[in-house]
């Protein structure tokens, strides 16, 4: 039973990562651009939604609805001014702006708010937990991972329901070509990048309730978030949802037999399934 | 044309030297022979920063190779640094052998994590692969904290007995008059410098070498590279083994003069990969003179800007993007641009022919 336990709050741990992960997943997806930036977005967007409840005295989730928009208005920035200038054959460019980005983010935020770590509170509901037949599950762990879910099923129908989904695929597809047909990939990147600020604001809302967090913890999720990308698929939402399942689980499991071994199990399962999987387990786009 | 093999009355030769690298050659050994003496005239605070300048000259000619030369981005260098640094405590503790001695144990120990590493990361593709280096890094930070005999998670100290003793230690104090602590700098100086120099004439030589040349191709186009018989596999497997025995050299020098080690610091993805990657990247990427150039502003920033905490930091991030999406090639590509001026020339050129035109 205990093992049974532990797999379920592996599996739900496994949604708070593939959270953190959806949004990597869905601008590398579109643009094959790897953001090594994403993991302090999201902890600067738990400041940002830290600051509304200071100041305002509201609820975290009242605060992240507030703040989204925002988040959406930043990435869009940011993709349109900076990182669509990084875009082209080599991979360099990319991924030093967004390292020195990442810098920057941790220092400006240990500037501002200090090495002080903070929470989100959200009162009783911290505590709360719900029997679902033997097992007992805590209501945060299990409305992270339903939001997980909300979270890719709503990117999916974006994807493939819509004519802004269409765009994105296309443009992820063949840039030049989608350009003659009257859509302006520096748009579609800058609105995908915005997209994935939103899904930042909601991983940011459970990072910052489930634990404690500082500026300087961007990286550690980055890469957590990076294994859940990289051991679904490239371009796949379901496949992040299973990479983010599989490192939960692997952590939770690495725990149980030593306390020291959490993140390195987590690390280790990565390592095992890309030796078998180089392209991770459901890849879409060949790439 | 028939006449052109006629007309050619003093033999074409391929060369990379210019009459500029050949007079900079000449000075840059008077630099050397000039540093070499340093000990006897300088303070020992500025013996301590050319040690830092010199080692982070070496992890970051090592990281320009890979990145710059053989196109592998990487950013778990850290797990070289670290394992190096933690094989000399190893030997040194655990084996009780000589801090010198347990240097090179610590280049071999870096090269050995190279094989798996490589193994594993040289099957992911592009940013694939930047990751996969640094998962790999972090497992080898965890695991080693798991190392009891050196501390575990709190690392350790060299033992005072160890260093004390150390190969040529009592020379310089019997024949210079040097105090032991400032001896033990002395000689990690001379060995940064030593290492320092023959870094970059490795990589410098390698560059001008056949295989330099396969390298270029392969990182300008791989499929081209290969149908004309270039191992893009090998060559790349060669640098990677090769830089990161070198960078664990580096880092075990490091950590005989720091010291005291623990995996977070040794293992420390900003002090060894985003501190170099930024040296390289403000310098110019795939030069040798940008990780030169690239030391010295940064160790100039790192001075003036130290008192103001993380703003240092801030700076060093926003000056690393500036140039990055402005000056591609960093301040020695602009430098370069406008001079023509290269000091470590490796373009083949012609020269010594005839350019007169057939039947002139």
């Amino acid at each position: 039973m205990i093992w049974a336990d532990t797999i379920v709050q592996g599996v739900l741990l496994g949604g708070l990562y593939a959270l953190f992960a959806a949004g990597l997943s869905l601008v590398f997806g579109i643009m094959r651009l790897v953001n090594l930036a994403h993991g302090d977005l999201i902890v600067m967007a738990a400041y940002l939604i830290l600051v509304l409840v200071t100041l305002l005295g509201i609820d975290p989730f009242l605060a992240a609805l507030i703040s989204a928009p925002v988040l959406f208005g930043i990435g869009w920035l940011l993709q349109m001014h900076v990182l669509n200038r990084t875009l082209g054959p080599d991979i360099l460019p990319p991924l030093l702006v967004t390292f020195g980005l990442s810098i920057v983010i941790q220092n400006a935020l240990l500037e501002g708010f200090s090495a002080d770590s903070q929470r989100l509170s959200v009162g009783a509901l911290e505590t709360a937990s719900l029997a679902l037949g033997p097992l007992n599950v805590g209501v945060m762990p299990l409305l992270t991972f339903l939001s997980a879910v909300l979270v890719i099923v709503g990117l999916n129908r974006l994807f493939y329901s819509t004519s802004l989904g269409r765009a994105f695929r296309a443009t992820s597809d063949d840039a030049v070509t989608a350009s003659l047909m009257g859509i302006r990939p520096q748009n579609i990147f800058a609105t995908a990048t915005g997209i994935a600020m939103v899904v930042v604001t909601i991983a940011a809302l459970y990072l910052g309730t489930r634990a404690n967090f500082d500026p300087t913890i961007g990286p550690a999720r980055l890469i957590y978030a990076f294994e859940a990308v990289i051991i679904g698929g490239l371009g796949s939402l379901w496949g992040t949802l299973a990479g983010g399942i599989i490192i939960g689980v692997a952590q939770t499991l690495g725990a149980a037999i030593n306390p020291e071994w959490q993140i390195l199990a987590g690390h280790v399962a990565f390592v095992i399934v890309l030796l078998f999987r180089p392209r991770g387990l459901f890849p879409r786009a060949v790439d | 044309m028939t006449t052109s093999t006629q007309t050619a009355r003093t033999a074409w030769s391929v060369e990379t030297r210019t009459r500029t690298s050949t007079l900079f050659l000449g000075l840059a050994a008077l630099l050397v022979i000039v540093l070499a003496f340093a000990p006897f005239y300088a303070s020992r605070s500025l013996i301590q920063d050319l040690f830092f300048i010199l080692t982070m000259l070496v992890l970051a000619q090592g990281w320009n190779l890979l990145a710059g030369y053989a196109g592998l981005v990487s950013v778990g260098q850290q797990a070289f640094v670290g394992i190096g640094a933690y094989a000399m405590f190893g030997g040194v503790i655990l084996l009780d052998l000589d801090p010198l001695v347990s240097i090179l144990l610590g280049g071999s120990a870096a090269a050995l994590l190279a094989i798996p590493t490589a193994f594993f990361t040289f099957r992911l593709q592009g940013a694939y692969f930047a990751i996969g280096t640094w998962v790999v890094a972090e497992i080898v930070r965890l695991t080693v904290a798991q190392w009891k005999a050196l501390g575990g998670g709190t690392g350790t100290s060299l033992p005072r007995s160890a260093t004390r003793d150390m190969f040529g230690l009592d020379f310089l104090k019997d024949t210079f008059g040097f105090k032991t602590s400032v001896a033990t700098d002395v000689i990690t100086f001379w060995l940064a410098l030593i290492l320092a120099v023959v870094t970059v004439g490795v990589v410098y030589r390698l560059l001008r070498s056949r295989q330099g040349l396969g390298l270029a191709a392969v990182r300008d186009n791989q499929n081209a590279a290969r149908s004309v018989g270039v191992d893009a596999q090998r060559l790349k497997t060669i640098v990677y083994l090769s830089t990161a025995f070198i960078t664990g050299l580096a880092g075990a020098l490091i950590y005989v003069q720091k010291a005291r080690i623990s995996p977070d610091a040794a293992f420390s993805v900003l002090d060894w990969t985003a501190y170099v990657i930024f040296i390289v990247v403000i310098g110019g990427i795939g030069t040798i003179e940008g990780p030169i150039i690239g030391v010295l502003i940064f160790f100039a920033l790192q001075n003036s800007l130290s008192g103001y905490g993380s703003w240092y930091l801030l700076v060093l991030g926003l000056l690393g993007i500036v140039i990055m999406l402005f000056a591609p090639r960093g301040l020695w590509g602009l430098f370069t641009d406008r001079t023509g001026i290269e000091l470590f020339p490796i373009r083949r050129r012609l020269s010594g022919g005839s350019t007169e035109k057939p039947g002139g």
